[in-house]
Order: structure tokens, then C-alpha cells, then sequence
């Protein structure tokens, strides 16, 4: 198969980037998108160019690094995946694929492709947690807890921080992500219990970081890689006012 | 909870609850445009009382503030909104993503806007806000006949209608999913209530103009 | 040879004593003490994400640093299967000591009996303290924790969350660890890399690191330092690991002194995706706990073979008394559950043998068909759902329809940097954890067992066990980083970068790690014998020249530079892979994933050679014109009798 690419480049947060065009041939339908890149850039270092920075790490769907996106959608055009599950028998042979980095304003690129999602790991710091020290702790089934709820909790607890949510929502609302931690932990008896300032400080912080409000469109659900449901943001709207209202 | 309007979260609480209270009244104002398809005599019956009942006489500015509310958060939310993408992605392709409503409900809410002024200047100041100031009203019913005899007036009219049923397809669940009165099993159940009750509604406004264009009333 | 460094500091008394004594002898540092000390933590995946946040809790300042863009993108994450714990939970008869017994077995008794031993003991506690951390586990119907069972095993004590018990863990880690960076107990460092192990009077006390996105060449000081930055398996350029993993740090700390263990323990994990393509950049894994239901097999008949190959017949038209379930027919009592090393070279031997069944030649099927007709989709689905749904999106075949192919590969590394019983190398203040050190899986990891360990480490060894060093140094002030230690490391780090900037070659970082790849594969990979390590040797030693006088990196160290990254660690690579064929070479037995064609018995199982290699091989970093030198620790097995590894009866 045969590609051009629009991506774009950026050296650095400071300086303004543009998209560049490159041709790519034969490449395998089984390649997945980001060996599609790897080719790309082992071309542009053996023509003494610049190789594309994306961020990318695990390579099978997991660790949330890679960020690309892809004709218009976050990891591209398939559901349920991330960019390093995409394969190249996606697209038609011959098409224009054009490449861009996460936008939002709490996500600065860094370079090329590659933006600093710190601004996630801050609304966890806030209160994505139990407060339990190592140690100390009741046996694993001391307290039961019904399938359902473990079922459910875990549906939340997929999430893998990659930001596609924020991504492809309209108004860059990170709703999507906090709503999987609040609500995974709401769910189990262990979390209810600092339910309620977890809620308040963790839309605390992401308001202050400077992601948009949710507008209910589920973008974010249908390009979640873990198909996370907004069902979760709705517990969030719920944890979080009934928080306020006790106030 | 004092600043619980602060957050995103509680600045959709107003969105939300004031929407909700938005909706319930058009509920109740297409019911009584209804009954001018019934007869002159049963509109005019219920145009007296809108103008002379005193919860009706409270609730006027009451819905007045409710629109107001609606308005000015949309618009803060929208500012705030647009700030958290200041660069923009130069492809996108998230039609089969969201609903087409669910994303430029800020537009759909400015056209309901705009018809609304143009509707309150034909219809309100002239009925019940006469009333209000001490003046006459002008008769109700020959004001619906003369108006929708224009076909321009039934189209915008029209047009009104169809912006303001796409506006409540989303907005009516999205108000639930909001207040967090929802869940996986509910989000499909009011989605698909909320097209119904838009149908309605929006089917209801239409028949008003439909009816008196084609002249389907007798005098 | 009994070596003055190699002292594994085994506490004395009977084996399910030696930690609780080991507890009551060593020494604590009181709480005033604790926030005068510094700790510096390398690595985020579960050993240092559970070890910063407990030492975190206890009041230590405490500095981790990442490589990635946050603490949650550690190759753990990836970990899909579960994690072992002797709760005896299902009543079949579990505990402390054969989950110790099984760990030791299935290392094929190269581990340390103690190590070991305290493993499985707080095995236990890490399941409550996840399930207080709010990690999701499986639950059944009556709300108790559910258990799967896993090879190597005849019980089942595998907690798991779907097929992402490494991604909860981490994630219940790496909560504990947010939850001290917002006290401001940790300090959080990401896009941080290690470059140097700073030494001051033969004691750790600091790092020279990169920020990855500026480029800057940083100093951090500190009272010790812990690595828990991983195994090596990248060596081998197509992995499981995450394309980031590598083995840098733990070189670094090599080259100034502690011994690097066991060089030559890689774990081949039986289940990946075969190799498609020379443009693959990793393998992925297919969890083993698929081995629970699915069964293993290639065709009797090698002209089905031929037929599967030209894709004239598909899989499930073979019918059942023309398939050969190899793992069943070998090893009658555990079957498809056999360690993993055993079913990977079951797996060569069968494609060896000709029976390969796609193109390549290098795959076997794992089939599902059965259990599906036993139980039904649903409850396959539940069970593997992810799994099966991320083998479709990646080879296009329907596992529900047709049999996964997988073949061998490399997953995990055994070996790393030696500890003792306190997990302290042999550089007095530097601490090994996790799958960077060396001392709990012996020649062979059962699965599950990672986890364990990493998070057994965290949680419940190194925040003792750091605490007896550590009160030998309350007295010592913040570490100047002004010392000239810290100067002539960081001249160090930008001479080798600079060196590496000015070669200015022709060929790009990976094509040189595809080369070293090729040779660890095809020599120290699943088979080896003395000529191929012989060859290997050589092999990587123009290798070695070759990247030092033809590789190519763009730009410069002043900014966000991934080619710069890969080829410092490439470097390292180089390394690790001349000590894996050193040592290789030097274990003429086989043993665990160590496999010496030379010594099999006649069914071609492992020959071990209890007599000449029951030891730790350590080795000493003798500088870059010399080979390093060897150590031996011997193991001394007071409560295991030894006995062949047998998983036939």
C-alpha cells in the first residue's frame, strides 16, 4: 500500500508548527500505524531529515502513551482502539492521512506529535486515590462485594489516561477521565467513603487546569479505546453535587 | 455549597434545571395555543385567564429570569468552552461521534433566540403585555389569523420550530445526565423520550400556523 | 569461592522464621529522622510506584523519576493475567509453603530459599492491601474474591482483573503514590531519565539524569537509591516489553559496581502473536491464563500443514483425531498448564519439527473450541473478552471461530542486578527491586508471579529493609551535588552524548537494534549451545563497533530527542546482551528458560547440573577493555529437597 501524509511539525512548545507532506510505499495492510511511522522516520533519518516525535510505549493498547489524531479522529478510524492497535488495512490504498497532535489547552505540544498530559496526573494527585497507608489493612474479603458493582467498577477502572476523550470532545472537557476514577471508586465500598471530596476536589482541579465543561454530546464515549460509558459521567454529576449541596 | 456555581459542573446545574424549567413551560404554552384550533371562544377563555390570573401574573417574570439564566450561562459555558481549544484541528470527522444537536446547541439555542424575540414582539406585546401596562389588548384570535396569513411568517415560524426541536432532543436528556439522573440502563430511555417529547412539541407549534394558513378555522 | 561482597545476609532459623526475625533484628529510623532522608527511586511500574509510596507514607523525602510522560505508563501495565497469593481462598488445599514449593520448582531451584520464602508470605498481604487501594478484582456471586488458576500450579491462587490485573495494580500503586506527591512526601520527576549512578566514598548518594524534553543534564542527590527500572528483554529488539522498556539504569549501576545476576535468565512466554513482518516493532502477548481453557496443538499430519500453510483448509476443519495436543500428550499431569518454559520449547520443538502452521513456520495453534462447547461464548467472553477482541483487531481472525496462533517470545528477564536478602546491591545505599533484581525466580518466573513480586518489594520488604541502611545515616547531611562525584559524572554523561552525536554514521538506532536482536535470538534464544554463544560473542562484538562508528542520531541534545534515548540505550543493550552470552556460555547445564542444547535428557527435557552450577552467577564490571569477572553465590537449599522438575505425573 501506498500513503501521503499530512503531519504535523512543531520543534518545540515555544515555536509555531506546520503540517508536511510525505509519501510512503510499500506498506504491508498488517502493519499497524505506528510501524507505518516507524518506516516513515527510519526514510527521513537515512535522508538526514528530521524524524516525527509521537509518543508511543507499550504497543498493544494499554499504557495510554500514544496520542495521535488521525483523519479527523482520536487513534484513528476504528472504534475501541488505540493508535498502536490501528493497522493500515483500515485505510484505502493510496489514501491522504493527515496526522495531528492531541489539541487542548492543558495539553501543550511538546514536539511534533508529542504534548505533556501532566495536567491528568494532577487531577489524580487531587484526589484520584484511597486514603490507606501501606499496611494495616482488613483480609481482601473482610468486606463482600457484589459482582456487580466489581463489574462495573472495573468498566470505570479501564481507562488508560491517553486523553482521547479530551481530545475529541468539542469543548476539551476532561469529564470523561475524572468520571472513570470517581465513579470506579464509587462503586466500591472502599472508595464511598471519601466519595464525596473526591468528587469536589478532583472537578476542582480539572476546572482550574482549564479543561472545557461536558455538553453530554459522547464524543468522548464513542472515541474512547476502552469504550468507556458517559453512564459514569452522569455518577460524577451526582457524586459531585449531592457533595456540594451537603456542603 | 457555596461555590458550587463556580464549577463546570454547577454552572450546568443551571443550565440544566433552568432548561428543564424552559421546557415544562412550553408544555404548557402549546397547550393553550391548542385550543385555538378548538375554537375562537375557547382561545380567548384561556387568553383572559393568562391575563388575569395572579400565579400566571408571578410566573411571568419568573419565566422571564429562567430565560435570562439560560441564556447568560450558555453563554459563559460557551466562552469557557472555546478557551479549552484554543488551536483547532484542521481535519475533523466526528460526524458518527455525537449528534449533530448535541453539538452546536449554542447556535440552535441563538436561532430560538432570535424567532423568540420576533415572536414576542408580535404576539406577547401586543396581548398580555398591554394588559400588564393597563392598555387594551389586541384580540387575540384576529392577531393568529392575520399573522400566519403571511407564508414568510408560518416558514420562519416553521423553521423556529425545527431549531427549538432539535435544541430539546438533546437538551431534554442531557439535562437528566446533568443532574446525574441517569445511568447506562436510563441514558437510551430518555434519549429516546426526549425525541418524543421534541416530536410533540414541536409537531404541536407547527399545526398553529399550518391550521390558520390554510384556513382550516371558522370566524 | 565464597566472595567477601556476595554475602546474601540469609538470616538464620527455620525457613517460615527468618523474616519475622529478620524484622525484629534490623534497624528502624524514627520518624524525625525519616524526613531528614532522602530516597531517590528510579522506575514507576509497581516495585517503584508501591515502593515511593510507602516509604512516602512513612515520612522519607522521597524522588522518583520516570521516563515516560506520567507514572502510569510502566511496562506493568501491561501484565494481564493476575497475580498469585497463598490465600487458599478456594480450600484446594493452598498455602504459604507450596506457593513458596511451586515458585522454587518452577525456577528450577535457582533462587534463594529465603527470597523466596518471604514471597510467598506476604503474597497475602498484597491482595488486602489492593483490595483497600480500591482495585477491582474479579468477584463471584457471593461477592468474595474470584480465582483463576495459572501454569506451574495445581491450585488455583491467580487474583486477577479481567485481562488487566497489571494495569488495576499499578493503577492502585500509582494512586497511593499521587496521594504523596500531592502531600509532598514524593517528588515526582517524568520525563526524567537516568543516565549515571553517583558514588561517594564507595556509597550511592545521587543520579545524573536527562530531562527528555529539554535535554538538560540534571544533578539529584539523595541518602540511597533504588532501582526499579525493569528487566532487559528488549536486548532482543522484538519483545513483549513496552518499546520504551530497557535496562540502562541498571547498567549504569553495573558499571559502577554492583553485580549484575543470572545474565543469561530471559523467560520465553509461550503465548505471543507470531511474527508477521521485518517492519514489526514488538510482539504482543496473549495472556497465559488463556492456557486455562484453550488447548495447544498443530496437525498430526504434515500434509495438513503443507494444506494450512497454502491456506487450502482452515483450522477448525481439521478434524480432532488429526490434531496433536502436544502439551497433553508430553505432560499428562499438568497439560496445557506447564511452566512456561516448558511450553515454549514444546512449542519450537513441534515448528522445529516441521509442524508450524502458518507461512513462517513459527506458530501453533491455540484453540478454544472446546471449552467454548463446553461453556459457552458467553462465559468465554467474559473471561478473555479483551483478549480475544485485541487479537482480532491485530490479525483480523475470529479466536470465537477459528484458533489463535501464537509461537514463543521473549517476555521477562529472571536475571538483574544482585541483592541480598535486604535487597541492597553490592553497592552499600543502592537498592534493586522488581524485575531489575535477580532474586526470586531463579532460572524460570511462574505466571503471575511478577506482580507479586514487584508489588511484594514495594510494599512489604524494601520499606524494612532500607530502614537498616538508612539509620546508619541519620547523621549525614543532604548530599552536596556540588561534589566532584557529581561533576565528573555529569562530564561523563555529556562526553558519551556528545560521542554519540559525532559518530554521524549512516545507519539509523534501529537497525542496529534489529541486528543485535537477530543475533540474541537466533544464538542466546531459546536453544543455545557453545559455538552459537561463542559466535554470538563475536558476533556483538563487531556489533559494538559498528554502533560506536556508524550509528546516526539527528539533532540535538537540547531538545525533546527520541533518536538520542534509543541510542543511549542501545548502547546499554549492547552490554547487557554480551553479559547474557557471557554468562550463557558459562552455564553449561540447562536450567529454567536457560536451555544448553548440550545437556537434555533423551525426550529432550532440561539436564540440570546441581553439582557444578547451583549458584548465583554475579558478575563484576571490570571496565570496557576487559570481560567482567565471575562471582558465584552458592545456594544452599536447607528445607526443598531438589528433584527433577517433573510435570509429566
Amino acid at each position: 500500500m501506498k500513503f501521503k501524509l499530512k503531519i504535523w511539525r512543531q520543534k518545540n512548545a515555544k515555536t509555531k508548527g506546520q503540517f508536511e507532506t510525505y509519501n510512503i510505499e510499500n506498506v504491508s495492510p498488517d502493519t499497524s500505524f505506528l510501524e507505518m511511522l516507524d518506516i516513515l522516520n527510519d526514510k527521513l533519518i537515512k535522508e538526514g531529515k528530521a524524524p516525527v516525535s509521537f509518543d508511543h510505549d507499550c504497543r498493544e493498547g494499554i499504557c495510554g502513551m500514544c496520542s495521535l489524531y488521525i483523519n479527523g479522529r482520536a487513534h484513528g478510524p476504528d472504534d475501541e482502539v488505540t493508535t498502536c492497535q490501528l493497522h493500515m488495512r483500515k485505510f484505502k490504498d493510496g489514501d491522504t492521512i493527515t496526522v495531528e497532535p492531541w489539541r487542548s489547552a492543558a495539553f501543550p505540544v511538546i514536539k511534533d506529535l508529542v504534548v505533556d498530559r501532566y495536567a491528568f496526573d494532577k487531577i489524580l494527585q487531587a484526589g484520584g486515590f484511597i486514603s490507606v497507608n501501606t499496611g494495616g489493612v482488613p483480609d481482601g474479603n473482610t468486606i463482600p462485594v457484589s459482582k456487580e458493582n466489581a463489574d462495573e467498577s472495573m468498566d470505570a477502572a479501564a481507562c488508560i489516561g491517553c486523553g482521547a476523550c479530551v481530545a475529541t470532545c468539542k469543548n476539551g472537557s476532561a469529564m470523561l477521565f475524572v468520571a472513570a476514577r470517581v465513579s470506579s471508586l464509587a462503586k466500591l465500598p472502599q472508595g464511598k467513603i471519601e466519595g464525596a471530596k473526591r468528587a469536589k476536589a478532583m472537578v476542582a482541579k480539572m476546572d482550574e487546569l482549564g479543561f472545557g465543561g461536558c455538553t453530554n454530546t459522547q464524543a468522548c464515549e464513542a472515541e474512547c479505546p476502552k469504550a468507556i460509558s458517559i453512564s459514569h459521567i452522569a455518577r460524577l454529576n451526582r457524586e459531585f453535587l449531592c457533595a456540594k449541596i451537603q456542603e | 455549597m457555596s461555590n458550587i456555581f463556580c464549577s463546570t459542573i454547577g454552572k450546568k446545574l443551571i443550565m440544566s434545571i433552568s432548561g428543564l424549567f424552559l421546557v415544562t413551560f412550553l408544555l404548557l404554552h402549546l397547550s393553550l395555543n391548542l385550543t385555538a384550533l378548538v375554537s375562537k371562544e375557547a382561545y380567548k377563555t384561556v387568553c383572559d385567564f393568562m391575563d388575569t390570573n395572579i400565579f400566571i401574573q408571578i410566573m411571568v417574570p419568573v419565566l422571564a429570569l429562567g430565560f435570562a439564566v439560560h441564556i447568560l450561562y450558555s453563554i459563559i459555558i460557551t466562552l469557557r468552552n472555546m478557551k479549552a481549544r484554543p488551536i483547532g484541528y484542521s481535519v475533523s470527522n466526528r460526524t458518527e461521534a455525537s449528534s449533530w444537536a448535541s453539538k452546536n446547541m449554542f447556535v440552535l439555542g441563538a436561532i430560538v433566540l432570535c424567532f423568540l424575540a420576533l415572536h414576542l414582539s408580535h404576539f406577547w406585546a401586543k396581548m398580555q403585555l398591554q394588559h400588564f401596562i393597563g392598555g387594551h389588548g389586541k384580540e387575540a384570535y384576529s392577531l393568529l389569523i392575520e399573522l400566519f396569513k403571511n407564508w414568510y411568517y408560518c416558514v420562519l415560524y416553521i423553521v423556529w420550530v425545527i431549531a427549538l426541536y432539535f435544541h430539546i432532543s438533546h437538551g431534554f436528556w442531557s439535562a437528566f445526565q446533568t443532574i446525574g439522573a441517569n445511568n447506562s440502563k436510563w441514558i437510551p430511555r430518555l434519549q429516546c423520550a426526549a425525541k418524543i417529547y421534541a416530536i410533540i412539541v414541536s409537531l404541536g407549534f407547527i399545526s398553529i400556523p399550518v391550521y390558520f394558513f390554510f384556513g382550516l378555522y371558522t370566524v | 569461592m565464597s566472595d567477601i561482597k556476595l554475602q546474601s545476609k540469609t538470616p538464620d532459623g527455620p525457613l517460615s522464621e527468618k523474616w519475622t526475625r529478620h524484622k525484629a533484628a534490623i534497624k528502624v529510623v524514627s520518624p524525625a529522622n525519616k524526613r531528614k532522608l532522602e530516597i531517590i527511586i528510579i522506575g514507576t511500574g509497581l516495585g517503584g510506584a508501591s515502593a515511593a509510596a510507602s516509604l512516602g507514607e512513612l515520612g522519607y523525602n522521597v524522588k522518583i523519576f520516570c521516563i515516560s510522560d506520567s507514572p502510569r505508563r510502566a511496562h506493568s501495565i501491561a501484565a494481564q493475567g493476575g497475580i498469585n497469593a497463598a490465600k487458599n481462598y478456594q480450600n484446594d488445599n493452598d498455602s504459604v509453603y507450596r506457593l513458596f514449593y511451586d515458585t522454587i520448582k518452577g525456577g528450577d531451584y535457582r533462587s534463594r530459599e529465603a527470597n523466596v520464602y518471604r514471597l510467598a508470605e506476604v503474597s497475602r498481604n498484597i491482595i488486602d492491601q489492593c483490595v483497600a487501594q480500591g482495585v477491582p478484582f474479579a468477584r463471584d456471586y457471593g461477592g468474595m474474591l474470584d480465582n483463576r488458576s495459572f501454569g506451574g500450579a495445581q491450585v488455583s491462587r491467580t487474583f486477577y482483573a479481567r485481562g488487566q490485573t497489571g494495569q488495576q495494580l499499578l493503577l492502585g500503586a500509582y494512586a497511593a503514590l499521587n496521594r504523596q506527591i500531592a502531600k509532598g512526601s514524593v517528588k515526582s520527576y517524568t520525563r526524567h531519565e537516568m543516565l549515571d549512578l553517583v558514588m561517594i566514598d564507595g556509597k550511592a548518594k545521587g543520579i545524573i539524569a536527562r530531562n527528555l524534553v529539554t535535554g538538560e543534564i540534571e544533578r539529584h542527590g539523595a541518602h540511597a537509591v533504588v532501582i526499579a527500572s525493569g528487566g532487559y528483554g528488549n536486548v532482543f529488539f522484538l519483545s513483549t516489553n513496552a518499546m520504551n522498556s530497557n535496562c540502562s539504569a541498571a547498567m549504569q549501576c553495573y558499571r559502577r559496581g554492583a553485580y549484575f545476576a543470572n545474565p543469561c535468565f530471559a523467560q520465553i512466554h509461550p503465548t505471543c502473536i507470531p511474527v508477521h513482518g521485518d517492519q514489526q516493532s514488538k510482539l504482543t502477548l496473549m495472556s497465559e491464563s488463556l492456557r486455562n481453557d484453550g488447548r495447544i496443538w498443530v496437525p498430526k499430519k504434515i500434509e495438513d500443514v503443507e494444506k494450512l500453510r497454502k491456506k487450502e483448509i482452515k483450522p477448525s476443519q481439521i478434524p480432532e483425531e488429526e490434531r496433536d495436543y502436544y502439551l497433553e500428550r508430553r505432560y499428562p499431569a499438568f497439560g496445557n498448564l506447564v511452566p512456561r518454559d516448558v511450553a515454549s520449547r514444546a512449542a519450537k520443538e513441534r515448528c522445529d519439527a516441521g509442524y508450524g502452521v502458518n507461512e513462517t513456520g513459527l506458530a501453533v495453534f491455540l484453540d478454544f473450541s472446546s471449552a467454548i462447547q463446553r461453556l459457552g461464548e458467553k462465559v468465554i467472553s467474559e473471561r478473555y473478552g479483551n483478549l480475544f477482541q485485541m487479537y482480532e483487531k491485530i490479525t483480523d481472525v475470529n479466536p470465537y471461530k477459528e484458533p489463535m496462533t501464537i509461537y514463543p517470545a521473549i517476555h521477562y528477564t529472571m536475571g538483574g542486578i544482585w541483592v541480598d536478602y535486604n535487597l541492597m546491591t553490592t553497592i552499600p545505599g543502592l537498592y534493586a527491586i522488581g524485575e531489575a533484581n535477580f532474586s526470586d525466580h531463579g532460572g524460570n518466573r511462574l505466571g503471575a508471579s511478577a506482580l507479586m513480586q514487584g508489588l511484594a518489594d514495594g510494599y512489604f520488604v524494601l520499606p524494612y529493609t532500607i530502614g537498616d541502611y538508612l539509620a546508619s545515616q541519620i547523621q549525614v547531611p543532604k548530599t552536596d551535588t556540588n561534589h566532584e562525584a557529581f561533576v565528573e559524572a555529569e562530564k561523563q554523561v555529556r562526553e558519551k552524548i556528545d560521542r554519540i552525536f559525532n559518530i554521524k554514521g549512516k545507519q539509523p538506532v534501529d537497525a542496529l537494534h534489529k541486528k543485535l536482536g537477530q543475533i540474541m535470538w537466533n544464538y542466546v534464544g531459546m536453544a543455545r549451545n557453545e559455538d552459537g554463544l561463542k559466535k554470538a560473542l563475536e558476533l556483538i562484538k563487531e556489533l559494538r563497533k559498528e554502533f560506536w562508528s556508524d550509528v546516526y542520531v539527528p539533532g540535538e541534545n537540547s531538545e525533546f530527542n527520541q533518536e538520542l534515548e534509543k541510542a543511549v540505550r542501545l548502547a546499554d543493550f549492547i552490554e547487557t546482551g554480551n553479559l547474557m552470552a557471557l554468562d550463557a556460555l558459562n552455564r553449561r547445564e540447562s536450567c529454567g528458560g536457560h536451555f544448553r542444547e548440550e545437556m537434555q535428557t533423551e525426550d529432550g527435557e532440561t539436564r540440570r547440573d546441581d553439582e557444578n552450577f547451583m549458584y548465583v552467577s554475579a558478575w563484576e564490571y571490570k571496565g570496557k577493555e576487559h570481560d567482567p569477572e565471575l562471582h558465584k553465590e552458592p545456594l544452599v537449599y536447607e528445607t526443598v529437597h531438589l528433584s527433577t522438575r517433573n510435570y509429566k505425573d
